[in-house]
């Protein structure tokens, strides 16, 4: 791990709707919540320098740094969050918390339901992504942030960054959705109910009452990952990746064993998948991302966001991407265009397909970078001046700041 | 704790965009169709305080654009222009880029949709060493401001002061302002506009 990481962070908690439930979309209500979250860097004095960044469908709060002091679990938005990076935490105070419904640490489906005792499984409420954003909002009300400097993320972290803008637009100074849609299309929809369909089909699943078996719906959930994989490359980039090049072997088999790079690579994503993720979860956060239509209710973009006015956004699309295509971004790029938003768009030369948002760390790094010095100087945010490398030196500098002392 | 000092001292200008800084007032509301690597952008913001976008094709230009500040969008400006509400700019500015249109005069209609005026530069093909050129050598010739040979750059269309003027009067447009450049120079032409100028610069209006 380089001497850039944010250093040794801690996974935090905060529970609320402990007596009054918390209101879900749906008309059905849940409580209590707890958020799972992490933050690096200091919160200034006028607590004007929170970024929070939004994790995808199989994200956790650990976005950066070293987890338990473990160099081996760095965060997922590791390359973008720490000391220089893009999201400069020498500069910024930088937020991720895990979305409900998913498996790592915040409330979801293999949380224990307080009424039975037992995990919830089937009966956790379906969730949105806008009950999701309405969770960190509680959060931040928690932390005593009135207004965070910007919201970033991909994909589904895209999608809640959008949800933001549309819905609580004071609570945020900017914008950055990446690689992301303002309405989830159908074709996304059926990759969600393939993935969704390979857990039914898994006879371990139990109509999600698996939690006190001892074999889990690994085969179903594994299933699901490797579809999502495919999804997350391109064409070009299997070819560069994989080719046809065989795995282990010198010549083909004829026979039914992985032999090509390409399945081995699904199968061990699939596989490790199984030990990190939930396969309710997986159901509850790709039924919630289907849910995402924020052309609703008026059936106009624009209208979404006529609130949004005041706010600055920072749109990115990726090429390659055949999952969230570059036109979606456009799209809603005109929509914030007619709402009068300020609104910087590029639609980033790549050949990594929809993980390009993690992979193309140079132009990120560029982009948000900038985009970053941008607002600290229009909006008048009282933050350091960025620190040169040489700066810096070569020591490890930077502690991961505990929210508790910034909120002594 | 202290804010990053604004970006250094612009470089100078290109001398028509220069010539367009001047026809611009103070706080105006500015978009730059392809805005290149947002130099006049940068200037207008700096020095006139000018709220500013962009609209430029290229990813290099983009990036130039975010690292100077600038909120640009990436697209066809063609394309781009059509999400504006009608009137949101107080100057929509095209500069160096009408030869290469497809449609003129759907662009130049909706610059002055989207804006109040719209400010233009473009090479002059009427000036009298292009015409000489012609004459002697046989070769269509190059604009004096725009030195690319036919086979260099994208298609382009190749006018004159006389032949936009007359455009303008055709789709009912006004030249509110006139600005003429030899070489990069602001020069007086008296009569001679189309004789003597490289470059042209003007400010447009919707005719009444």
């Amino acid at each position: 791990m380089s001497i850039d990481s944010a250093g040794t962070v801690v996974t935090q908690f905060f529970t609320f709707a402990e007596e009054e439930p918390f209101g879900l979309e749906s008309g059905e209500s849940l409580g209590p919540v707890t958020l799972a979250y992490e933050t690096y860097g200091t919160l200034n004095s006028d607590r004007s320098n929170g970024i929070l960044v939004c994790h995808a469908l199989s994200g956790s709060a650990h976005a950066a740094g070293w987890l338990d002091g473990d160099p081996d679990k760095p965060g997922w938005w590791e390359d973008c969050i720490g000391p220089g990076k893009a999201f400069d935490t020498d500069r910024f105070f930088v937020l991720c918390s895990n979305v409900i419904g998913s498996c790592y640490g915040s409330t979801g489906p293999a949380s224990i339901d307080p009424k039975t005792g037992k995990p919830y499984g089937l009966n956790f409420p379906v969730v949105t992504v806008g009950d999701m954003v309405r969770a960190q909002v509680r959060l931040l009300n928690h932390l005593g942030i009135d207004r965070l400097l910007c919201v970033a993320g991909g994909s589904m972290g895209g999608m809640q960054v959008l949800e933001w803008a549309a819905h609580h637009p004071t609570r945020t100074r900017a914008a950055i959705p990446i690689a992301t849609t303002a309405h989830h299309s159908p074709m996304l929809i059926a990759f969600s109910e393939v993935g969704r369909q390979a857990i039914y089909a898994d006879p371990a699943w139990h109509q999600g009452a698996y939690y006190d078996q001892t074999q889990k719906p690994d085969a179903g959930l594994a299933l699901a990952r490797m579809i999502g994989h495919i999804t997350y490359l391109s064409e070009e980039s299997m070819q560069l990746k994989f080719g046809r090049r065989l795995q282990g072997i010198e010549k083909y088999g004829y026979e039914f064993e992985t032999e090509f790079e390409v399945e081995s690579y699904l199968k061990y994503n699939g596989l490790k998948f199984t030990r990190r993720f939930d396969a309710n979860s997986y159901l509850y956060v790709t039924k919630a991302m289907d849910y995402f239509d924020l052309k609703q209710p008026t059936g106009s973009l624009a209208a979404t966001f006529a609130g949004a006015a005041d706010l600055k956004f920072l749109v990115i699309s990726f090429t390659s991407d055949w999952l969230y295509p570059s036109y979606h971004s456009k799209q809603l790029v005109s929509a914030l265009t007619a709402a009068n938003v300020d609104v910087t768009y590029l639609d980033v030369k790549s050949s990594w397909g929809h993980d390009a948002f993690l992979l193309e760390v140079e132009t990120m790094t560029h982009l948000l970078g900038s985009f970053l010095d941008r607002l600290v100087r229009e909006e008048q945010i009282a933050v350091p001046a960025p620190l040169g490398r040489s700066q810096r030196g070569g020591s490890t500098p930077l502690q991961s700041t505990r929210l508790a002392d910034n909120l002594a | 704790m202290k804010t990053p000092p604004p970006s250094p001292p612009a470089a100078p200008l290109r001398p028509d965009l220069s010539a367009i800084a001047d026809l611009v007032e103070t706080g105006w509301r500015v978009l730059d169709l392809g805005c290149g690597d947002g130099a006049l952008l940068e200037f207008l913001r700096d020095r006139k305080a000018v709220r500013g976008r962009g609209i430029e094709l290229s990813e290099k230009g983009m990036l130039a654009c975010v690292r100077r500040g600038l909120s640009v969008r990436q697209g066809n400006l063609q394309e781009g222009l059509a999400d504006y509400p009608d009137q949101s700019f107080d100057a929509v500015i095209l500069s160096q880029t009408l030869p290469f249109l497809d449609d003129p005069a759907m662009v130049l209609n909706e610059m002055l949709r989207v804006g109040r005026t719209a400010i233009v530069s473009f090479s002059n093909w009427g000036h009298w060493r292009c015409r000489l050129e012609l004459l002697f050598t046989g070769r269509i010739p190059i604009a004096v401001d725009l030195p690319q040979q036919w086979h260099e750059s994208p298609r382009r269309q190749l006018f004159s002061v006389t032949d936009f003027a007359r455009f303008c009067r055709q789709i009912d447009i006004r030249i509110d302002r006139q600005v003429y450049m030899n070489h990069g120079i602001q020069i007086r032409t008296g009569r001679f506009k189309n004789l003597l100028s490289t470059t042209a610069v003007f400010t447009l209006r919707r005719s009444n």
